[in-house]
Order: structure tokens, then C-alpha cells, then sequence
């Protein structure tokens, strides 16, 4: 192997498998360890400066961090990492003289946004303070968009979101509520020195089959969300059947019991191992014994006299081959389920009939906008996607890094730069050795599991529509969890001319991670290792060689605790603690000197 | 944190020996040696031999004297007997151990000091009786734990940390093994597990004693320029004369030998010594080859190592006494004290 270049600060941030994971790269364990010292501010703070919206996301994120952290891989379950981003909201007191201020004066670049979801307000909240002129447009008569329109009350409250909308607001961004814009060529007209476009995702998808316009009763899961968010839509039938299975799905069952349906089915295609929806989502809403039924395909709606009577579906069988993929399916018969009411929860897509096909602004075939994956610009010079009008549906997070790369965009575009000159990240490391046996982070390896999150009782939770279900970490909760993170941000820092080849390191190693062998390719040095094994994903470091016999030393990134017992057990330093910060430059910080 | 501990982790998809167990399973408690000291090294040999040959932790003893090195025994197999006992005296209580319960696998762990010094008759005897334990000595040419003073096995010219260079003569332990009939005499490094680990099993399975003098550096007070046992000093004169696999009677051993290249030595059990010779004109089964190149390792200032003498014709203690083969344990209190009147008959021969 060639010897690993730690310089690149790709290679660290790799080993930081949440912080790498997270669209916005957020420094989990740098905030998980400000909570353990009971700095929530602080910890705030840090999570909004990535993802802007610390107390939504500690609720509602769809936590792409959680699978990919190393604990999950080292025992079973991953750290809570969400539920301890909300501890940091929760307990973070009054923080509006931390938060960036409206400037002075402007710089008189006005920037129109369209949509007020979380994409248009991180590009704002990037902006604004710089001096940028920013107004939000909006159709509905309240700002958030999905965050405040399909994602219910009870999984996130009115004044969590409220709060982080306001502290954007604030910044002196301009809000138009109530004010559709039906005409992109008309909004360019209007003399905006930059436009981005984060309308969402907003049409749910139909199914048409028999039946489908005979009644009333079958909703669009998102549209019917949206109506009883704003409390158009107060009550429902008995019997809901909810189609498809994704989080939208999940938030329609749990919302029509709210409604008072007695009886709520999930009716699912495929097996579950083919469920879109987020694990805990799952099981959040079998908690409330919603009842999830697999391998049944809708065939047609029954009606009666125009009421709707029930379902017919389709029982299906599946084939699986050796990697779980479907391999064949057949019917093997047909039922009708009684139902008073059906939601259909089967994806979104983007719409944008207000967008005219000569403003310039191209799309796919699938009526997707042809959209720069780094710049987020459109095929219009000054015209910019986020969010989900940018790629398709994906979720809060993806929306809000779309949005930051988008503020970087529109900053160089308004300076007349080029887009793509952007500052590279970059990576700081400091030591964290304080003495003998004593670092600056909590090293020792916390054997506890993990935490489970405390609800509300099932009878009480019902009362109200927006009874928020998750009651948050308890103090001894926060003291456990926060000590179950490994510190992978805390990086194994090898200077192989110092090393002695003792073997101290290899021995001391809880999870046999280390080596020291015979330099080879990649393939052949994984068989010989301490403990062999196979990529998962994860490098294999490689040093350069070393001083006494030329061989290297080989760490398997995979299991690393970050315990530093490799650096406690060396005699002469060679392995080392270090903390790897790395800097992620937004709008704000992209006039500063490019580094050396 | 003011100490700190290895913690143990079930991980998925660890290594398991025959018994099910882990490696994790052969460790012991958490080594006070200096960071970077060659015997944690020996330590994790030791324990990497033990898992590697499945033999169950509660049918090992070890047994130590005093110094850095026979505190060692505290930091593997964890679940096996154990006797720290007084300085020097290791191989009496060995002695008397194997004498009781042959059954068991016993190693000892001494350094230079407590093995060449103070300890050096009861070493030497316990070589002559032929105790079927392997006797693992950490050698690193200085009293570590009263800060640095010489041990009997500096080489002349070696420099003290200060400076002082030793002036007397070194025992190698290896060169008197020879002389005292050892059956099985073997020098390693702290620093080459590859090589450490599979003469650390077929020690373990000789029958009689086995001696494993072992390179294993003071990284406090013997690691500096100028001193002859230091981490850089032994990798760089290190030499390699025969290699030793191991194979355990289990496995299939039909495997073609290119005589003069390769040697089996068949043990008792149906195990077999491999050994792979580094070196021409050198066979390690002829004592007066391996006193030779031992000689002469020593004129070139070498370090030689492997396995440098193997006898496997030579009777045990057990054995050379005509003693009970079954533990003691396990013989019915009738025979074993067969009563006042059996032992006046006895002591009647000797009026």
C-alpha cells in the first residue's frame, strides 16, 4: 500500500463516520461532548452553525448519522444522536444574543426566495447577516413548509419550529406570507440580483385505479397532512387504510387516530425488509398499534352509492435471491379490507407549473430541473435549486446543506466570481494529552447501552393532536448516552520515524485493529492482519515505513474505539491523540484568505 | 481518568480456538510495566501461544520470581493457577508443582536477574531434573526495577544509561542450558512475534524443559545508544538461524520435507517441531552443531536465535524418577497416605 496521506482532511473526516455521513457534516462528537460537560449552549451553537436547525432536526431528522456510527458496528446499536441534539436544544436556555445579527446596513443585493421550507431559510440564514437583502415568498399563510405543513404537531412541536424559524426572521429576512408566485418570468423581472427556488416537493402521488374518483374519501397523504395541519380536515372514519409505507405513511396513521380512527392498517407491497419508512418510525407507530400488513398490492377501490365501501388488494408472494432482491413474484389471491377512508402515501414529485418553458430554466424527462450538483445553479445563469425542487424528495438535512451550498453560490455570483471557486475544507488537529493516563476527552469505553427515549402513555397521548410523544432524555439518560460516543473525531495520529516496533500498541488494542507487517497490496495485507477482515466500507492506514526493519504499520479504521490505549502504551509517542476539527467553510467565511 | 483499563469487547466476528474461547479470553489483568517494555510484548506471546494451542486456561500454572519480568504472570490467562514466589526460587516450586500434578501445563516466566543471579543454582537444576515446563526468560540485561543496575548477562562494553560501561563478563543463559543438558534451548525477541509465538508452543509442548531466552528490551533504562539489548541494537544484529512451526497432532502433518531444508521432530503427543533452517551446515538435533554455531554467533557479536537445541529422546522427571504419572488429586486417600502402620514397615528397612 501506498502510505496514507492524513494531510488530506477527507481522510479524517472518514474516520468521524457520523460527522461524514451527515449532509451537513455536523461535529457529532465535538457537541456530544460540550452536552457531557453541560454546555447545551454551546452545544447549540455548534450543531446550528452546520445544520441550522438543531431542535427540528433533533426531533425529526432522518438521521443518516445513526446507521453509520461506529458503536453500531462495535456492539449493535449506534449512539442516540439525535435525541441527544435535542438535550442540546432543550437545555440550551436563552441564546438570541449568540445567534448571527441583522447587519447594519445592507449590501443591496436583493435575493428572492421561493418557498418558506428549511432550504430557503438556511440560504437566508447565510445570507442575511452578510448583508444580502433576502425575502421569502411563500403560498401557504404560515412559514416552515413540510416541516410545518406534513409533519405533524406531535412529533414536533408548533414553538420548537416556531422558535428556529423566528431566530432566521430576525436576521432582517423578509417574509411574504400568503403570496404565491405564479410566474418565474415575472419574479426575474422584478430586478433580484439572485433567485432560489425551494418549493419542495409538493404533489403527492396519485393511484389510479378503479374506483379511485368515485367518493370523497380518498385522500393525498401530504394534502391531507397539510389540511389537518391547519385544521381544515378535524376528524375521520372508523377504518383507515393507509397505502404505501413510508415516514409520510407513518405520519398519516398516527395522525388519523389523532382524528379518532379506531381501526388503522398500513397496507404494504412488498415484505418488510422493502419498508421505506425510518426504523423508530416503524416502531413509533406500532407502539400506537397500527397494524402494518405485508405483500398486499391494491387492485381497486369499492363504493357504494358513491360512500367508500372498502379495498380489494392482491396477495402477493415473493422470490428472494441470495442478496434479498426480488428475484419473482406472483398473485396468490384477492381480499377487500372495509374501509371509510384511504390515504394514499406513496412519494411525492416535483411540480413547478409556475415556471414557463422559455424562462430559460431546463428539466429532465422526469420533470426534474436540470440542476448544478455542486453550485446548485440551474440552466439559468443566477437562478438557484435547494431542497427538494432541487433532485427530487430527500429530507430536512439534505435540504439545509443544499441550502448552504447554494448561499455560497449566490454570495460568489452576486461578487461576479466563479461558482466553483470555493475554499476547500480544512483540517485542524490538536493534542488532547494532558499526563500520564489523562486526556482532554473521556476515553475509557462506556459498556452501557443505548438509551431508549421515554413517550408519552399510550391513553393520554390521544387527547390532543399535538401532545408531543417523545418526553426527551432524562439527566441520568444524557449522562449515559453521551458517554456511549466513541470520540472518533478524537484521531489516531501515527509518526512512524519515532516508532520502536514494541508491539505495546498491537497488545494494548481492546478490538486487535493495529499491525505492524510486511507491505503488500491492500487484498493481501487484510489477510494477514491481527484480526483479518474484509473492507465494510471503512480504510486500512498505512504508514510509511518504518525506521528498524522497514516494515509498516496498518490500522483497520473499522472498529477503532479512539480509546488512545495505542498512546498511552507507546514509549516514544509515535502514536498520538489528536482532535481533528474540520473546517467547513460557509457563505460567510468564503472571502478569507484561501489557505497555503 | 487516573488509571486506565483494556476494556473487554464481544465483537462481532472475533477469532475463536477450539475451545470457543477469544484471544481476549487469555489475557489477564492490565501490565504497570513501563509504556513500550519488550516483556508486555512476551506477555501477549505467551497468550497468543496458549489460545493458539486451545489448551483451557484452568489447566495452566505459571509460576514467577521477583523482578519486572515474573510480575508478568499477573497480565495473562487471567483464569489459571499461579505462584509468584520468592526471588530465585521459581524452580522449586515448579519442581514440586509438576511433582504433584503432572497433568497440568506449566510455564515460568524469570528474568536475568532472578534467573542468573540469585536464582542461578535452582535454574540449573531444574534443567538437570528435566521439569517438563517451558521457562520463559526475559532477558534485558539490567535490574529494571531498582532503575538500571547491570545483570549478570550485560555484555562487556555495554554502556549504562549514564554512560558507565559493564566490564564483567555475561552468562548466556542459552550457552549454559547447553552445557547442562537442557533438552529443548531456544532464544527469541520481544520484538518478533512471528518467530516468538510458535517456539513459545512448541516449548510448551515438549516433553521436559524447555529454556526460551528472550530478547526483550528495557525501554526505561537499557534502550540507549550504547547498550547491546536495546530495541535497535537487537534488530540490527539480530540473526535467524532455524525457524520452528509448530504443528499440533490434529492437523494433517504429511506434508513433503526437503530434507536439509526442512526437519521434523516429532513429539510425544504426535505434535510435530518443523523446523525451517535459515542456515546451512546447522542442525539443531546435534547438540555439540548447536554449542558451535552458538560460539561462533558469539565471536561475530551476532545474536543468534530459532530454535537452537531440540532432544526429544531425552526421559522427564517424571520419568528419570519412576514418579506417579497421575496427580496426586486424583489418587484415592487410601493409597495415597496408606496409614501409621504402612509407614513404621518402611521406616523399618532404613534401622
Amino acid at each position: 500500500m501506498i502510505p496514507t496521506d492524513t494531510s488530506n482532511p477527507a481522510y479524517f473526516h472518514k474516520v468521524v463516520d457520523c460527522q461524514w455521513a451527515c449532509p451537513a457534516h455536523t461535529p457529532v462528537p465535538d457537541y456530544i461532548r460540550l452536552i457531557a460537560q453541560g454546555r447545551y449552549a454551546d452545544a447549540y451553537l455548534l450543531n446550528r452553525k452546520s445544520n441550522v436547525f438543531p431542535g427540528i432536526l433533533g426531533r425529526v431528522c432522518d438521521r443518516p448519522c445513526e446507521p453509520a456510527c461506529r458503536r453500531g458496528r462495535v456492539e449493535d446499536d449506534p449512539v442516540a444522536i439525535c435525541r441527544l441534539k435535542r438535550v442540546a436544544s432543550d437545555h440550551r436556555g436563552d441564546v438570541s444574543d449568540r445567534l448571527p445579527k441583522k447587519p447594519a446596513k445592507t449590501n443591496g443585493k436583493r435575493i428572492a426566495l421561493v418557498g418558506a421550507g428549511p432550504a430557503s431559510f438556511t440560504v437566508a440564514n447565510d445570507l442575511a447577516p452578510m448583508g444580502y437583502e433576502c425575502t421569502i415568498f411563500e403560498k401557504l399563510d404560515e412559514p416552515g413548509g413540510l416541516m410545518r405543513s406534513n409533519i405533524p404537531a406531535f412529533r414536533l412541536p408548533e414553538q420548537v419550529l416556531s422558535e428556529e424559524l423566528d431566530a432566521i426572521l430576525d436576521m432582517g429576512v423578509q417574509l411574504k406570507l400568503g403570496t404565491p408566485i405564479t410566474s418565474m418570468k415575472s419574479l426575474l423581472n422584478k430586478g433580484y440580483d439572485a433567485v432560489f427556488v425551494g418549493s419542495g416537493a409538493p404533489k403527492g402521488k396519485n393511484l389510479d385505479l378503479p374506483g379511485r374518483y368515485d367518493t370523497d374519501r380518498i385522500h393525498i397523504g401530504i394534502d391531507w397532512l397539510e389540511s389537518v395541519a391547519f385544521e381544515h380536515t378535524k376528524d375521520i372514519g372508523e377504518k383507515v387504510l393507509i397505502i404505501g409505507v413510508g415516514n409520510t405513511a407513518m405520519d398519516c396513521c398516527r395522525t388519523s387516530l389523532r382524528l379518532g380512527a379506531k381501526s388503522v392498517k398500513v397496507m404494504a407491497r412488498k415484505p418488510r425488509a422493502f419498508f421505506k419508512a425510518s426504523d423508530w418510525e416503524l416502531e413509533d407507530a406500532e407502539e400506537e398499534n397500527v397494524e402494518i400488513v405485508v405483500n398486499h398490492s391494491p387492485k381497486s377501490f369499492v363504493t357504494k352509492d358513491g360512500k367508500l365501501t372498502g379495498m380489494v388488494f392482491e396477495t402477493m408472494e415473493y422470490e428472494l435471491d441470495e442478496k434479498g432482491r426480488i428475484s419473482s413474484q406472483k398473485v396468490t389471491g384477492e381480499v377487500t379490507i372495509d374501509c371509510d377512508d384511504v390515504i394514499l402515501a406513496i412519494g411525492q414529485e416535483n411540480a413547478f407549473p409556475w415556471i414557463e418553458d422559455d424562462a430559460g430554466i431546463r428539466f429532465d424527462e422526469w420533470h426534474v430541473p436540470l440542476v448544478d450538483e455542486t453550485t446548485f445553479q440551474s440552466t439559468r445563469a443566477g437562478v438557484f435549486f435547494g431542497g427538494d425542487a432541487a433532485f427530487g424528495p430527500k429530507n430536512i438535512i439534505w435540504a439545509v446543506e443544499h441550502g448552504h451550498q447554494a448561499a455560497i453560490s449566490i454570495h460568489k455570483y452576486c461578487q461576479g466570481k466563479m461558482l466553483t471557486g470555493r475554499l476547500p475544507d480544512e483540517l485542524e488537529l490538536h493534542p488532547t494529552k494532558m499526563g500520564m493516563f489523562e486526556w482532554s476527552y473521556s476515553n475509557s469505553f462506556d459498556a452501557s447501552s443505548r438509551r431508549e427515549m421515554r413517550h408519552v402513555e399510550l391513553v393520554k397521548r390521544f387527547e390532543k393532536l399535538d401532545i408531543e410523544v417523545e418526553l426527551g432524555f432524562s439527566p441520568e439518560q444524557i449522562a449515559t448516552e453521551v458517554e456511549r460516543c466513541l470520540n472518533c473525531d478524537i484521531q489516531t495520529v501515527f509518526n512512524a520515524p519515532l516508532c520502536e516496533e514494541c508491539d505495546a500498541c498491537i497488545d494494548i488494542c481492546p478490538v486487535e485493529c493495529l499491525s505492524i507487517v510486511e507491505n503488500s497490496s491492500e487484498d493481501e495485507l487484510r489477510k494477514v492482519l491481527n484480526a483479518p477482515a474484509a473492507s465494510e466500507g471503512q480504510d486500512l492506514f498505512a504508514s510509511d515505513e518504518l525506521p528498524l526493519t522497514g516494515r509498516i504499520m496498518i490500522k483497520d479504521e473499522n472498529i477503532c474505539l479512539h480509546c488512545g490505549l495505542c498512546a498511552e502504551r507507546c514509549p516514544t509517542a509515535a502514536w498520538d491523540m489528536q482532535e481533528g476539527e474540520i473546517r467547513i467553510h460557509h457563505a460567510a467565511e468564503q472571502d478569507m484568505e484561501s489557505p497555503a | 481518568m487516573t488509571s486506565f483499563v483494556k476494556p473487554r469487547i464481544r465483537r462481532k466476528n472475533q477469532p475463536v480456538n477450539e475451545l470457543g474461547l477469544t484471544r481476549a479470553d487469555y489475557e489477564g489483568a492490565m501490565s504497570t510495566l513501563c509504556a513500550g517494555c519488550g516483556h508486555d510484548s512476551v506477555t501477549a506471546s505467551m497468550a497468543r501461544a496458549f489460545f493458539r494451542l486451545s489448551i483451557e486456561p484452568h489447566r495452566a500454572v505459571k509460576v514467577s520470581g521477583i523482578g519486572c519480568s515474573s510480575k508478568t504472570t499477573a497480565y495473562f490467562l487471567r483464569e489459571s493457577h499461579g505462584n509468584n514466589t520468592v526471588h530465585g526460587r521459581m524452580p522449586s516450586v515448579a519442581t514440586g508443582a509438576a511433582a504433584a500434578n503432572s497433568s497440568l501445563t506449566y510455564i515460568g516466566v524469570s528474568g536475568d536477574g532472578d534467573s542468573l543471579s540469585i536464582g542461578l543454582g535452582q535454574f540449573v537444576h531444574a534443567m538437570r531434573r528435566n521439569v517438563n515446563m517451558l521457562y520463559v526468560l526475559e532477558n534485558n540485561g539490567v535490574y529494571g526495577l531498582t532503575k538500571g543496575q547491570f545483570s549478570a548477562s550485560a555484555d562487556i562494553g555495554s554502556l549504562a544509561k549514564k554512560g558507565a560501561p559493564n566490564e564483567q563478563p555475561p552468562i548466556d543463559p542459552v550457552s549454559l542450558a547447553l552445557s547442562v543438558g537442557a533438552t529443548f534451548v531456544a532464544r527469541g525477541f520481544s520484538g518478533d512475534r512471528e518467530q516468538l509465538v510458535p517456539l513459545i508452543e512448541a516449548g510448551l509442548k515438549h516433553k521436559g524443559f524447555g529454556l526460551i531466552d528472550v530478547i526483550s528490551p528495557c525501554v526505561s533504562f537499557n534502550d540507549h545508544k550504547g547498550s547491546t539489548k536495546s530495541y535497535a541494537h537487537t534488530y540490527k544484529y539480530y540473526h535467524k538461524s532455524v525457524h520452528a512451526d509448530f504443528v499440533p497432532p490434529s492437523k494433517d502433518i504429511k506434508v513433503k520435507y526437503d530434507e536439509g531444508e526442512m526437519m521434523p521432530v516429532e513429539l510425544h503427543d504426535g505434535g510435530v517441531i518443523r523446523l525451517r533452517k535459515l542456515e546451512r551446515g546447522f542442525d539443531p538435533r546435534d547438540r555439540a552443531a548447536a554449542t558451535m554455531a552458538l560460539a561462533k554467533a558469539q565471536q561475530n557479536k551476532e545474536i543468534l536465535t530459532g530454535l537452537i537445541h531440540i532432544d526429544e529422546s531425552h526421559p522427564d522427571m517424571h520419568e528419570l524418577n519412576r514418579m506417579e504419572e497421575r496427580p496426586l488429586n486424583e489418587i484415592p486417600y487410601a493409597e495415597l497416605n496408606p496409614g501409621a502402620a504402612k509407614l513404621a514397615e518402611l521406616q523399618k528397612n532404613f534401622r
